[in-house]
Formats: C-alpha cells, sequence, structure tokens
C-alpha cells in the first residue's frame, strides 16, 4: 500500500492507470521526488484522500475502514467523482466512438448498426445513470452534513445503495459484452490499428469504471451512513 | 440442474438385473426406468425416453456394436453408457465403454463408477458452446425484448426452463447482457 511518505512517481510506476486520475484530483504531472504528502499540499488537496483513491485504484482488496473514513477530510469526493463522470461522457466515449465506427467501416450494414445502437445505448445508460447519482445521491451526501436527518433509517439511502450496486454491475458487464463480440463474433476483416485502439480503449475504461464503482460504494455509501450516524 | 439419473438398463438375466436394480434403487439418486432385455429396440427406446445413463451388457449390442453405440448415442446426445460385464466380452468392443460395471464389484463402487460416468459426461457436455435448437429459439425471443415469462408463455415451458436455457446461452456466448445477446442474434442472421 502507498503511504504518504511513498514519492508520488513511484505511485505511477507501480500503477500507470494513475495519471489518468491526476487531472480528477486537480494534480498536474512533473511532480518530481516529492511525497505524495507533499504534492498534495502543494497542490491544496487532501493528502488522506488522494491516497486512499490511488490505494483502492491499486490494490483491490482495499477497503477503506471506517475510522479511515470518519477522519477523512471529504470535500474532494463529490467533486472528484463528478470529474470522473465528465472525463467518461466527454472524453471516453466520443474516443471509443471515433474507433468503434472505424472498425465498423467496412462491416455489413445491419452488423455495423447492431454494434452502433448498442455502443449509444450504452452510452445512454451511462449518461442516465450519471445523472441519477449526481441528483439524487450526491446531494445526500451534503445534506447529512448540514443537517441532522429526520429519520435515521432513511430509505431513500438503503435503496440508493442497491440500486448504484446493480446498475454498476450491469455496466462492467456490458463493456464485457461488447469485447465479448469484438474478440469471438465480429467478422476478423476490420482495421487492426482501429479494433487495437477500440479494444484497449475499453479495457481501460472498464477497469477505470469498475474502481469508481468501488470508490462510491466503499467511501460514498459508508460516508453516507457516518455523517448520518453523527448527524443523529 | 435435475438431481436423479434416469437409468436404463438393458441386461437379459433377471437375477443380475433385479441385484443391479436394488443397489441403485437402495441409493436413491437413479431413477429407473422400465428395462430392456435385449438390445434390439434400443436406440428407439433411447430416443423416447432420453435416459440420463445406460447401463448395457455388451454381448447383446446388436453387430456391428459399435455401430449401434454410435447410434445410441445420436439418439440422446450426452448420454452416459456403461457396460454391465460378467462375461467374455471382446477387448475391442469392451475398450469403447469409458465406465464398466463389473458384477463383481462392492456395491458402493458400482454406484460409485455410475455417478462418475454420469458426471463426466455432464462436464463435456458444459464444455459444449454450441447453442441447442432450443437455446437458439430462446435467444432470438430474448433478443426481441422479451421477458422470461413471455417467453415461457409463447414456447410452452416454464419459466424455470427458459431461465435455465438463458443461463446456458450466457455460458455458451459470454453475453450476459440483453443487448449484447440482441447483437449477437444480428452478427449469426438470427433475427
Amino acid at each position: 500500500m502507498f503511504t504518504k511518505k511513498t514519492r508520488f512517481a513511484d505511485m505511477f510506476s507501480a500503477n500507470n492507470n494513475l495519471v489518468l486520475l491526476m487531472p480528477r484530483l486537480g494534480i498536474g504531472l512533473g511532480v518530481g521526488n516529492l511525497t505524495v504528502d507533499e504534492v498534495s499540499v502543494r497542490h491544496g488537496v487532501s493528502s488522506d484522500f488522494v491516497l486512499m483513491v490511488c490505494n483502492i485504484y491499486t490494490f483491490r482488496d482495499y477497503v477503506p475502514t471506517q475510522e479511515e473514513l470518519a477522519g477523512m477530510d471529504m470535500t474532494m469526493l463529490v467533486p472528484y467523482l463528478r470529474a470522473s463522470h465528465t472525463y467518461y461522457v466527454k472524453e471516453r466515449m466520443p474516443h471509443l466512438e471515433r474507433h468503434l465506427t472505424g472498425v465498423l467501416q467496412n462491416t455489413d450494414k445491419r452488423y455495423a448498426e447492431a454494434m452502433m445502437l448498442f455502443f449509444k445505448q450504452y452510452r445512454q445508460e451511462m449518461c442516465d445513470h450519471f445523472e441519477y447519482e449526481e441528483k439524487d445521491v450526491y446531494p445526500l451526501l451534503q445534506q447529512c452534513g448540514r443537517m441532522k436527518m429526520a429519520n435515521p433509517q432513511n430509505r431513500e439511502h438503503r435503496g440508493a445503495s442497491v440500486r448504484l450496486a446493480e446498475s454498476h454491475e450491469g455496466m462492467v458487464d456490458k463493456i464485457s459484452d461488447l469485447l465479448q463480440i469484438l474478440y469471438k463474433y465480429m467478422p476478423s476483416h476490420a482495421d487492426t490499428e482501429e479494433m487495437n485502439e477500440l479494444i484497449f480503449g475499453l479495457l481501460q475504461l472498464s477497469s477505470d469504471f469498475e474502481r469508481h464503482a468501488a470508490i462510491e460504494e466503499h467511501v460514498l455509501l459508508p460516508y453516507l451512513n457516518l455523517a448520518k450516524r453523527v448527524g443523529k | 440442474m435435475k438431481s436423479s439419473i434416469d437409468t436404463l438398463i438393458v441386461e437379459p438375466s433377471e437375477i443380475v438385473r433385479t441385484g443391479l436394480q436394488t443397489i441403485l434403487d437402495e441409493d436413491g439418486t437413479f431413477r429407473l426406468l422400465s428395462p430392456l432385455y435385449d438390445a434390439v429396440i434400443l436406440e428407439e427406446r433411447v430416443k423416447t425416453l432420453q435416459p440420463d445413463l445406460l447401463i448395457v451388457n455388451p454381448t447383446l449390442m446388436m453387430p456391428p456394436a459399435l455401430l449401434q453405440m454410435a447410434s445410441v448415442q445420436q439418439a440422446k446426445p450426452n448420454i452416459a453408457i456403461a457396460a454391465l460385464v460378467y462375461q467374455y466380452v471382446e477387448p475391442e468392443l469392451l475398450q469403447r465403454f469409458k465406465a464398466i460395471v463389473d458384477i463383481r464389484e462392492r456395491r458402493s463402487q458400482i454406484v460409485a463408477v455410475l455417478k462418475e460416468e454420469v458426471k463426466r459426461v455432464k462436464e463435456m457436455e458444459d464444455e459444449n458452446y454450441e447453442l441447442s435448437d432450443r437455446e437458439r429459439e430462446v435467444l432470438v425471443l430474448v433478443a426481441q425484448g422479451l421477458s422470461s415469462k413471455e417467453i415461457a408463455d409463447r414456447l410452452n415451458i416454464s419459466i424455470h426452463t427458459v431461465n435455465s436455457h438463458r443461463k446456458n446461452i450466457t455460458r455458451k456466448t459470454d453475453i450476459k447482457s440483453v443487448a449484447g445477446l440482441a447483437v449477437y442474434a444480428t452478427l449469426h442472421n438470427m433475427v
């Protein structure tokens, strides 16, 4: 596990996908030999939070404890999650769509339409999911921080946790479906370069999104619970 | 998966047949279908009864015996076949049987050999990634957006059976979502 004394750049060496998270955390590259703590201070962000996110993204078995969550500055949580949404919708999906279009260029029209429809439905599902989270789930956190909850057994929240987990699973499954279709069932005359860009783009999105979901399920939802207990 | 093993015994000797039936009956896993005394109508019976397990005295097989074994397997793909042995059997024929029940074995050993063979065949079946006709039918309806309940009504089968087909479709295609299966169906010109 990384600690506050870990050199920031060593985290990138251990898990190069972390480079992609930096814009979402408001941290630029060029971190020299500075530690996690030093870089976080320099960018005015909570080093505990940055460390937790990097650890969750790198060590799949790591789930923060209640104590860790209780003591953490969570002001960055919602902005971070929103920034991830923007990254998926505004950067990754257009990138994938471009390469899917490239892959489908010389394919039978019916096949191409079916694949494109799948992709567009997936993108819509993703947007709907993010909209639900931003409108219905994230504000719960702000409410918790502001006022005592009238009803600590808040149904809205319990429902949210089930719905969130199911929806995350469904979205990861669909990326896996698309990959299987590309691996096994697409006619093989597609442009290799486009195909590789698409496949590796999907793999990257899948692992990034799966960890994003882990942060929501292992940090956001438990923290909501904690906040409610404190507020009570 | 159903838990009982539908078993067809083909054996002329009443003593041997009854002995074997008693052993299998006591175990409780085997559902004994009415036995045959010879192999004359074997394929026909297998086709109608669709047993999971066939225990046959190889000396009864209609010559050429290997051909009859093949047509039995055609009548019920993934059937487990065991040879029931107490006489001399041509080695060439005997070696075609993956499971051999020697009547001198202990009863626990006999039961174990038979169960092992059923399990082996089941696992082989699991490795078959070709969709069956029924699975293709279900897949098309799934791709068209029908629910399991609607598919059950349409095909006149139980919802439980539909779900079991859907599970197999996903296992064989590696595709979990309805949307993904719709793409699969299009790519295979099924819709």
